[in-house]
């Protein structure tokens, strides 16, 4: 902890690089940037910087290096899991002034963006500039920024088809701790950001760390064709013990781009029921027609016993579940009148889906909190992003502690399952490193003392030598 | 403070920070300074901190509350129904809370002052409010079909004044009878209500209202968007029972009594909505019925337009206050480039506040000369008569 007056001092130098107008040690800052969304308690920054480029980065890692105060790197907040707290104090690097699209490659299909471009600036460039390409958009609001959300190992509307965000990813400019600039991927090399491949593949040196190995100020994406031609489907089952099997021959189609599961005990004709929404598109209606026809031939045995099928859709309810982003999803804070939800995502296999609905259901109802179950489909069935969310009213400490309380006890009865919890607040990773394999979490250390010898990234986060 | 019961159900998730195309930030505020605490989710997080007593009434959290430009686009876009449309209301709130307890930015301070002792913000003698009309011919109301109100913004800022002639000209060839109250206007109120203070707008909404009835005014035409805000929307609840159209709305609806414009080169222009118009009136059809109706005229929309505008920032007093700055990130430049980027020469808008900031703007990023800023009253007139 430093003194008031050497942090004043690292203040005006902040101002230095970044300008007067775009660094703060004011109570307000500490106070908004030491919270989030979720249920984490508050751990205030001393400073917040927005800076403008990679070379303000830069120098502020590198200032941040001489004086040894933690950095926390930040795109829009919208974690839920408090991973942009400031644990050990010091500064909240703020990247969203980072939100131009640097290049759209519509030949090789992939958008070069800075690491604080929000998922829906990126949406609107491509549609007004590239209208036949599009990128997997995230069940996330708008501000969502790509940086943090492949960093995540985000997934989204496209996941079915392609896989998590991360997979998406065909490289990086990163601000290593030390201050140097590194590029990953094909732009390591050639003026191209075309893939990871064939390179030794450094990206995972920056994928799931919560911001503890680097800045990423640029990333590059993979874009995909856009259908001018969408629907979607229900299909509706009563035994979570079938979804499985149901996920498994609708996967094995390989024509959907996004498959989420979702359960909630309101409205109350959605009670105890798993639906399934399947997404797809086509070039042409008739493509769009044949693969709703193998989509249902997919599941014909389970609608030809009667245990399953299809949910009439009236056109207006396809093009909300059409719509992207969703944001009906965010309404769901609002449930308890309290602006407050967070949700345990799990990656988990999809063989424990009966498992984690019903493990969901249990922890909700025995501990009376508003609840929304699903899962989001990774690739052809390899895995799912199970998630249990669970509303609370930020105004009532004891609904907040009955929400925490909820979070907690899924996360540990998911790592018990098999699953990960996925973004997983600090204590969560620590539940995570405690089942770790030992040589995995020594390697981990390693990394991490050799990337960041100072050991000022996002301090607090995969601690795995506490 | 009033409307505390639902600070904490702001989730802080975003959307009202974007347009609904979410092409680029919305938000004037924000947009300025990029620290989320300036983001209308931030204030509400803020608001409910200073409440709970967790902060104090800085000078920053001031001008946090003071420099939101009132634009709306967070009611607008905010995904809560059950509370989004009282985002604004709450942040009132706020700024009364502060008005109340004597913390307010001395701009703040300077300009509720000036209304309460003058009248109006600019400190004009009543005698000085009629300087944009001189010339014009136009009566003092009478008991004509139309008054027609100025607001401050047209009778103190030498542009307003401009655009108010303009106006008036157009009105008075399209064959409006109307009367104006000359050095008896004072302040509509309307940027005193969005800066919190209500009793100082309770007091100039009732001296109007009293004047608007002993003239026997029953229907009103507004220069400002600002003006037919307060007039048609605020006054009700004082008993204002008046039939209000801010002018655009006039001259959309009595275009073919112009004389058949003999237009001109062709010319493309754009289009600013104004805030007081689209979002809180949801107006953004006559000026394009206007414009539809100018022959070699070809409107070029800007990606954010109608009710997904971006503001000028001079809304919420921030025209008076200057707490948004003028900066490169300033709402007006902002919104002067993304003019240019439509290819065209020309912006128009329809409000004196907007058309002072981004005139004003385009100076500042050097686009005088290529990007010229008018009302639509002056390009109707311009092509009425024949030139461009």
């Amino acid at each position: 902890m430093k003194d008031h007056g050497a942090m004043q001092r690292i203040v005006r130098e902040l101002a230095a690089i970044v300008g007067d107008r775009h660094v703060s040690d004011a109570a307000e800052e500490r106070y908004l940037y030491g919270r989030d969304m979720g249920t984490m308690p508050p751990a205030p920054p001393d400073m917040v910087v927005l800076p403008g480029t990679t070379a303000e980065v830069q120098a502020v890692v590198r200032l941040a290096n001489r004086e040894r105060v933690p950095l926390v790197p930040m795109g829009a907040g919208l974690v839920l899991s408090g991973l942009t707290r400031a644990l050990a104090g010091g500064i909240v690097v703020d990247l969203k002034r980072m939100n131009r699209v640097v290049a759209v490659n519509d030949v090789s299909r992939y958008a070069v963006v800075e690491a604080g471009t929000s998922q829906g600036m990126l949406q609107a460039y491509l549609k007004k500039h590239h209208p036949t390409l599009k990128h997997s958009l995230p069940d996330a609001p708008p501000m969502a920024t790509i940086g943090g959300n492949v960093l995540i190992h985000g997934s989204g509307h496209m996941s079915c088809a392609y896989g998590f965000h991360s997979d998406m990813l065909n490289g990086l400019e990163v601000v290593l701790p030390t201050g140097e600039v590194a590029r990953i991927g094909s732009c390591a090399v050639s003026d191209y950001w075309f893939a990871r491949a064939p390179l030794p593949d450094l990206a995972g040196l920056f994928l799931g760390w919560a911001g503890t190995t680097g800045i990423v100020t640029r990333l590059a994406i993979k874009l995909f064709p856009r259908y001018p031609f969408n629907d979607v489907a229900i299909f509706v089952a009563d035994d979570p013990a079938v979804i499985p099997d149901v996920l498994g021959r609708l996967t094995a189609v390989q024509v959907a781009e996004d498959m989420t599961a979702w359960m909630t005990p309101k409205p109350a004709w959605a009670a105890g029921h798993q639906h399934v929404n399947i997404c797809w598109g086509g070039h042409s209606r008739e493509e769009l027609i044949c693969k709703r026809d193998l989509l249902r031939a997919a599941v014909r045995d389970y609608i030809q016993a009667r245990t399953a099928g299809f949910m009439p859709l009236p056109p207006p309810l396809k093009k909300r579940f059409t719509r992207l982003p969703d944001s009906q999803l965010t309404t769901f804070a609002d449930v308890r009148k309290g602006g407050g939800f967070e949700y345990v995502g799990a990656i988990m296999p999809v063989d424990l889906f009966a498992a984690a609905y019903r493990l969901g259901v249990r922890v909700a109802e025995a501990r009376g909190v508003a609840y929304s179950l699903g899962a989001r489909i990774i690739g052809a069935n390899h895995c799912m992003m199970f998630f249990f969310a669970y509303a609370f009213n930020r105004a009532d400490d004891a609904d907040v502690a009955r929400a925490q309380g909820a979070l907690e006890e899924t996360n540990r009865e998911v790592i018990a399952l098999g699953g990960i919890p996925w973004k997983a607040e600090a204590p969560a990773q620590q539940a995570i490193l405690a089942r770790m394999d030992p040589s995995t979490r020594e390697l981990m250390a390693r990394l991490r003392r050799a990337v960041d010898p100072n050991g000022i990234m996002n301090p607090g986060n995969w601690e795995t030598e506490r | 403070m009033d409307h505390a019961e639902i600070l904490h159900r702001c989730f802080r998730c975003g959307y009202c920070k974007l347009p609904g195309n979410h092409v680029d930030l919305n938000c004037p505020a924000y947009l300025e300074s990029r620290f989320e605490t300036f983001s209308p989710g931030g204030r509400m997080w803020l608001l409910r901190a200073w409440r709970d007593g967790e902060l104090e009434a800085s000078e920053r959290f001031q001008r946090i509350l003071f420099s939101c430009a009132t634009c709306a686009n967070c009611t607008e876009q905010c995904v809560f129904p059950k509370f989004k449309d009282r985002l604004l209301d709450v942040f009132a709130a706020g700024k009364a809370a502060l008005v109340e307890a004597g913390r307010v930015p001395p701009a703040v301070r300077d300009y509720l002052t000036a209304v309460f002792d003058h009248g109006n913000p600019f400190k004009l003698p009543p005698k000085r409010r009629t300087l944009w009309a001189e010339g014009l011919d136009l009566p003092r109301f009478d008991g004509q079909a139309y008054l027609l109100w100025i607001g401050d913004v047209g009778a103190g800022d030498p542009r307003g004044r401009q655009m108010a002639r303009q106006v008036a000209r157009v009105l008075q060839r399209a064959g409006i009878q109307m009367g104006i109250l000359g050095p008896d206007e004072t302040s509509d109120g309307n940027e005193a209500a969005a800066l919190g203070e209500g009793e100082l707008f309770s007091h100039l909404a009732r001296q109007n209202i009293a004047r608007f009835r002993e003239r026997g005014v029953r229907r009103i035409i507004t220069l400002s968007p600002h003006g037919f805000n307060a007039l048609s929307r605020l006054y009700p609840a004082h008993g204002g029972d008046f039939a209000v159209f801010h002018y655009t709305q006039i001259l959309a609806r009595h275009m073919d009594r112009l004389a058949p414009p003999t237009g001109g080169p062709p010319l493309a222009v754009t289009f600013h909505d104004p805030c007081y118009l689209a979002r809180h009136n949801g107006e953004v059809q006559a000026p394009r019925r206007i414009l539809a109706r100018l022959p070699g005229v070809t409107l070029q929309e800007m990606d954010r337009s109608g009710k997904n505008a971006l503001c000028c920032g001079g809304g919420g007093g921030n025209y008076f206050t200057h707490l948004l700055g003028e900066g490169p990130d300033s709402a007006a430049r902002v919104r002067v480039r993304e003019a240019t980027a439509t290819g065209t020469a020309v912006m128009l808008t329809c409000c004196p506040t907007c058309l002072a900031m981004l005139e004003s703007a385009a100076v500042s990023q050097n686009l005088d000369g290529r990007l010229r800023v008018c009302d639509l009253a002056e390009l109707v007139m311009e092509r009425l008569d024949g030139c461009s």
